[in-house]
Formats: C-alpha cells, sequence, structure tokens
C-alpha cells in the first residue's frame, strides 16, 4: 500500500484541459491540499457538486472571476459546508420526487454531492455542521483535508495540529513545548455518528485515496474521508518533500490509514517496521525547538506513546 | 383593507398566527423547508412538519441542529434551484445572521418567517424589533405585518419579490401578539397561489450538467460591485412590489397598494401623524378614533416594508406634516432609534421638515396602553425646532424606580 508518487505517472489519466481541478490555481509550490482536490475531482469525477467552507482550498481556486472548478462549486462561510452540502441534497431529493426533469442527470443517485474542507473548518469551526449532515443522513460524502492547523489565515493551531508543533498560536517558548494536545480524531467521531464508510487515507498514495473517494460515492448516505496534506509553509520544510513527508507521517503511525465499516475496522494499511516519530520531526521546522532541551524529548516521547497506543488499537503493526 | 368578496371561493378560518402563517407556507409549496425551533416562531415550523407528516404538503423538511444549520441548508437548497423557506426569531435570528448576509451576497431568494423577538440579555422571550433590526444592513428585504393576514400574504409575496430581484427575504411579525393569537384569515388557495406565484425558475443553479463556481473569493477590485449589485436590486424590488400588490390585489382581492405597497396610513394627510411598525398599530388606530372624536387632527403611517426603505413613500406621507412622532420597539445604543433616524434621513431632501419625536417603547413584550399612546400624541402636538436629544426621544415607559432602587418595586 506503501507509495511513492515520484514512482508513479498520473499526467495520462486525465487529460490536459479536461481536468476538473484546473492548472492555475493559486495555491503555494508543493501544496498538499491541491493534490488532494486533484484527486477528489479525478475520483468523483464530473456529476458532481463541491461545497466547500471558506480556506486556503477555497481561496487559491476562486478569486473571481476565475475558478479552478470544472464541477459544479459552492462556497458559502467557514463553518457551514456541510450544512450546505445538507440543504443541496435536499433540494435533488426533492427535484426528483417532485420534478424529474429538473436534471440532465438520469435521477439525484448518479450525483456526487461532495463537502470538501481543512482540519479547521471541518474538526473545530464547522462540527457542528457535520455532526448535524452525518446524524441526519444526509447522502454526502465529507473529505476533511488535513494540514494540521489553520494555514489560511498564517499557521494557527486547529484541533488536528500534532503534540509538540509550533504554531503562531501555539507557540514554543521558554515555558512552551508548543501544542500541548493531541489530534482530535475525527474518524472515530464520525463512525460513532452512524456513519456507515469512514476512511483515512494520504496524498502520498493517491490510487488508494481515489478509491476510496469512489467507493464513500458509490454508497447511500453520509461518508467521512480524512485526508492527510501536508503543508511547506505551515510546516517549513522543502516544498519538494510533500508526499515525502506525507508517507513519512503514515509510516511513523502519527497518521494511520484505515477503513472503518458500520463502526468497525475493516482495513488497516499495516506498517512494517514502523519508525519512530522523531524521523519525521526532524523534517519540519515547527518541530525544530523539541530537539534543544529536555522538555523536547518528553514531548516526543509522549508523542511517540500516543501513536504506540493508537497503532495498538488500530492494529496498525505489520 | 380585504374585499374579500372578490374571491367568493375564499374561506375565513381562525386559527392561531403561527399555523395561518404555516398554511401560507404551504400555499407557496417551497421544495425544502429546514427550520430549528424558537420561541415564539416554533408553532410555524410544528405546524410545517404536521403538514409534511399528513402529507398534505410535498416538501423535504430538514431537521437542522440550529439556525445557524437552518440558514445554511436554506443557502445550499437555493442554490440548487429549490424554492427554500425557514422561520425563526430573536437569538435564532442572529445565529443566523452571518449566513443571511452571504445569501443577499449570493442573491438567493430565501424567505424567512420572523416572529420578533427581543434579544438578550437579560433572557426575554417577548416581542419587540430588536431582532429585525439587528440584520438591517444584511441586504434582506424586510416587511412588517401589522395582523396575521398580513404576515401570511407578506410571505407570499415574500417569494414572489425575492425570486425576481433574487435578494433573500425576512417578513416580520410580531411575537406572540401576532404568532400566539387566535384571528380570522384567508388562507389562500394553491389555485390563486398559482396563479400568483409560478415556479422558481432561477437563472444559475448548482447544475452539474452546466457547472458554475457559486460564492467565490472577491478581492478589491471586484467587491464592492457585488454589493452594489445588491444595493441596485433593492431599489428594483420597490417597482417589482408595486406591480406585486397590484397582481396580489387582482388575484387574491386583499388590497396592499397604497404607497405602491410601501406604506399603509390612516388619515394619513392629518396634521399630526404618528409612525409605527407592526402590530401596535392595531391599537394606535384606536387611539386616533378617540382623539379625532376630539377634533385633534391625528393619523397614522405604517411602513409595511423597511427594507428596501420606502424613502421617496416617506417624503410625501410625512413632508407636509406640523409634527411627528415615530413609535419604535427598538432603540440604538448610542444613538436614537434606527428608524426615527431613518426618516429624519429621509426627510432631510424634502422641501418642508417637520420636527420628529421619536418613542422607544414595548420593548420586550411591555404592554402598549391607549393612554401612553395619547400622551405620545400630545407629546407629538407640542414637538418643534430645534430639539436636544433629551427631547428627541424619549422613554415614556421607563420605570425610573427600578433604576434607582436596582430591585423590582
Amino acid at each position: 500500500m506503501s507509495s511513492d508518487l515520484q514512482d508513479q505517472d498520473f499526467t495520462d489519466e486525465v487529460e490536459h484541459g479536461e481536468e476538473l481541478w484546473n492548472p492555475g490555481h493559486r495555491a503555494c509550490a508543493g501544496c498538499g491540499p491541491a493534490l488532494a482536490m486533484k484527486y477528489i475531482t479525478e475520483a468523483a469525477g464530473e456529476n458532481t457538486i463541491i461545497s466547500q467552507p471558506t480556506g486556503c482550498m477555497e481561496v487559491v481556486s476562486t478569486p473571481y472571476p476565475e475558478s479552478s472548478w470544472g464541477t459544479s462549486y459552492i462556497h458559502n462561510i467557514f463553518e457551514n459546508a456541510a450544512s450546505v452540502a445538507s440543504g443541496i441534497e435536499a433540494a435533488y431529493k426533492s427535484f426528483d420526487r417532485r420534478d424529474p426533469d429538473h436534471l440532465d442527470v438520469e435521477d439525484s443517485d448518479d450525483l456526487n454531492i461532495i463537502a470538501v474542507g481543512g482540519d479547521g473548518a471541518t474538526a473545530d469551526i464547522g462540527i457542528r455542521a457535520l455532526s448535524g449532515m452525518m446524524e441526519r443522513g444526509h447522502d454526502v460524502t465529507y473529505i476533511m483535508y488535513d494540514n494540521e492547523a489553520y494555514m489560511n489565515t498564517g499557521v494557527q493551531r486547529s484541533s488536528q495540529t500534532p503534540l509538540g508543533a509550533s504554531t503562531t498560536t501555539s507557540p514554543a517558548g521558554d515555558v512552551s513545548i508548543g501544542n500541548d494536545t493531541n489530534k482530535k480524531d475525527m474518524a472515530s467521531i464520525a463512525a460513532d455518528h452512524g456513519v456507515g464508510y469512514v476512511a483515512t487515507a494520504s496524498i502520498s498514495n493517491p490510487r488508494d485515496f481515489k478509491q476510496k473517494v469512489e467507493e464513500a460515492i458509490s454508497r447511500d448516505g453520509p461518508k467521512f474521508l480524512h485526508v492527510y496534506s501536508p503543508c511547506p509553509v505551515g510546516w517549513s520544510y522543502e516544498s519538494s518533500k510533500t508526499v515525502e513527508l506525507a508517507e513519512l507521517a503514515v509510516e511513523t503511525g502519527l497518521f494511520p490509514v484505515f477503513e472503518m465499516e458500520d463502526g468497525e475496522i475493516t482495513d488497516v494499511n499495516k506498517i512494517r517496521d514502523r519508525k519512530p516519530v522523531r524521523e519525521w520531526l526532524e523534517t519540519q521546522g515547527r518541530f525544530k525547538h523539541l530537539f534543544d532541551d529536555e522538555d523536547g524529548e518528553e514531548a516526543i516521547e509522549e508523542l511517540q506513546a500516543w501513536i504506540d497506543d493508537r497503532a495498538e488499537d488500530l492494529g496498525l503493526d505489520a | 383593507m380585504a374585499k374579500a368578496e372578490l374571491n367568493p371561493s375564499d374561506e375565513q378560518q381562525v386559527m392561531k398566527g403561527t399555523s395561518a402563517v404555516a398554511k401560507g407556507v404551504m400555499a407557496a409549496d417551497p421544495d425544502v423547508i429546514s427550520a430549528y425551533p424558537i420561541t415564539p416562531q416554533t408553532g410555524v415550523v410544528e405546524k410545517l412538519s404536521e403538514l409534511v407528516a399528513d402529507g398534505e404538503l410535498d416538501s423535504e423538511f430538514i431537521k437542522v441542529d440550529s439556525e445557524f444549520n437552518a440558514a445554511s441548508t436554506c443557502i445550499g437548497a437555493s442554490a440548487a434551484g429549490a424554492r427554500a423557506f425557514s422561520a425563526t426569531s430573536s437569538q435564532g435570528l442572529k445565529l443566523m445572521s452571518e449566513p443571511l448576509f452571504t445569501a443577499a451576497g449570493m442573491r438567493l431568494p430565501i424567505v424567512m418567517a420572523v416572529a420578533n423577538r427581543s434579544l438578550s440579555a437579560p433572557l426575554s422571550i417577548w416581542a419587540d424589533h430588536t431582532d429585525a433590526f439587528a440584520e438591517r444592513d444584511g441586504g434582506m428585504l424586510q416587511f412588517h405585518a401589522e395582523d396575521v393576514q398580513e404576515a401570511i400574504d407578506h410571505v407570499l409575496m415574500g417569494f414572489r419579490v425575492a425570486e425576481q430581484v433574487n435578494l433573500p427575504v425576512l417578513s416580520n411579525f410580531d411575537g406572540f401578539i401576532l404568532t400566539h393569537v387566535q384571528e380570522p384569515a384567508d388562507i389562500p388557495s394553491e389555485e390563486e397561489v398559482n396563479e400568483f406565484l409560478p415556479p422558481r425558475d432561477p437563472e444559475f443553479t448548482l447544475d452539474p450538467s452546466d457547472p458554475k463556481t457559486m460564492g467565490a473569493y472577491a478581492r478589491p477590485e471586484h467587491w464592492t460591485e457585488a454589493r452594489y449589485e445588491i444595493q441596485a436590486a433593492m431599489m428594483e424590488s420597490k417597482d417589482v412590489w408595486a406591480k406585486t400588490v397590484e397582481e396580489f390585489k387582482e388575484v387574491f382581492g386583499r388590497d396592499y397598494t397604497e404607497y405602491n405597497g410601501m406604506i399603509d396610513t390612516y388619515h394619513g394627510d392629518a396634521d399630526y401623524r404618528l409612525v409605527a411598525l407592526g402590530s401596535m398599530c392595531g391599537t394606535i388606530r384606536g387611539v386616533i378614533d378617540q382623539y379625532r372624536e376630539q377634533g385633534v387632527d391625528v393619523g397614522l403611517v405604517r411602513p409595511r416594508v423597511h427594507r428596501p426603505f420606502p424613502t421617496e413613500e416617506i417624503r410625501a406621507a410625512l413632508g407636509d406634516a406640523e409634527a411627528v412622532g415615530v413609535l419604535t420597539k427598538e432603540m440604538s445604543p448610542g444613538y436614537e432609534s434606527a428608524l426615527a433616524g431613518e426618516i429624519k434621513g429621509t426627510l432631510y431632501h424634502a422641501e418642508n421638515q417637520p420636527p420628529i419625536k421619536s418613542f422607544v417603547i414595548g420593548m420586550a413584550g411591555r404592554d402598549i396602553t391607549a393612554a401612553e399612546i395619547g400622551a405620545m400624541i400630545e407629546e407629538t402636538m407640542e414637538a418643534s425646532h430645534p430639539m436636544t436629544f433629551d427631547e428627541q426621544e424619549s422613554w415614556p415607559q421607563l420605570r425610573e424606580e427600578l433604576l434607582q432602587t436596582g430591585g423590582d418595586n
């Protein structure tokens, strides 16, 4: 399951000019989330409506009068992408029943309604909208792209920021190791809502991610995907390393890749010789301070222990 | 006002205000309804839920987790091309405020019934117009109903206008005073409404066969124009409203055409004129009758539409008054009541500027008595230029003793 984008050539899969996430957007070089958008649209195809909250991917893709989106697309505000998607789904359900000729597509079952939000818009400010969408059972696929902070506003801490990361609102300092919490477990939160299909994926393995998007949209009801997407600016690393770092996060177990159906783990991307998280931390400026003193060492050990516990719960080690 | 005899098929029904408004909504046949309960609106969505549950209304009813998401789901539905409705009050309207401002910017014709109620703190469930005025600058059309019949009719006319000018509507009616009263009202029939309100036919929707990007991000070189377009649509909505009330009269027989449908008057050419919104005007009419019997030439000017502001109509209706008294259930801390300020601003360019006194009354459901209205008429008759702030705004119902002791005496 482990992969390396360098070994694969995806350029032939979609004709240039027919892309639904078009080049020319304003994302930074090496943007992980921008790759996620590309893979989502490739997997979902044109019969898709995207609902997106405010955030990096919205801002870089819709500077009026330009748009990168080849699919139907709506942005509203930061905290309501899941609700906007719920409303769209309800509208098409209504059309299906009341006005079947409304759409060129045969019926709304052929329509993919996908909400795509960053970790801040999903796990923090938008979680009520997401919770409502999942609990009510709307036929919407929600995809959280996780770059581990509020990158659009300049790298502030979110509930997906890992322990020890220095951000502008959780800065490392004389008496601070940086962010002092572990990542909120969104997959479990989704599964606990009774969401039938929940999965995590990394942009380092587009084939796996796209398969999961396809699997999600093929099912009825709410679906939740958590896709890991590094940010060179917020994490402070060289922009050519995005895919490598996304893969390393998987290999250390910081970001476990798995699938859940009806609340049970059904497939785990087993890791042979799981690497210590230290190897991943060393690659990024946001963790630099951890290697300066004993407090940092303690934080690294705490993070490692958290990862080890989750790895055991998930049966991550091969 | 009502000329029900034009429609012999109409049957007046006596029902609670909230149920009557829900029946009006049903007649408009929305594709999607999304709402969260809040007093005193709750009866509207309860009735709509019941109508859906009984199969009388074929709408998708989204049982959302909050008003914030009621507005947000309506935005998604409306963007997809649906006719979308919600209802709210007070804190709920506040919670909707952020998405509702975007509904205006994205030009989505969502119609909301707002059962007006004060805003915390202190917590209060009773009626005033603080909630509606707090949303004044969002780009939503705002109507204020005097009675249940008007509240029903404003929802129908609201959809008709909203879907032509692509702006959302707040159709205000006073909490409890109108929501919980039992009044006879004509419930529009489906046939009548079909004639008056065609199915929504939006120009742009989230149709995958014709992809669009909606809700884009605009930089400074474009944003102002989006806001200007809201202003232009608001101004255009005055003509659309004027035509709508004419059509409404033809189909339903009820005549709202005075002053292009913007303003309703009662002895509107009197020397002294009171201005007020909503349900308190019923009481005011009675007091005016008493004063007129005593030879006092006093009348009422009641804006039915607050956004777009009836500028020309206000000039025509108030410019030649001896003095004006504005009775408002809202206040703008640090200035004066917003309605009085707006009326003064409107008359700045009129030939005459009558002295205007504003009276902050009826806040959070405090009863407005005939005696109090009489006193305000008399104070208005004494108004003259120039006026200090203390002279121009008064709070006739203020209980001074509570301010002195802090206790409830």
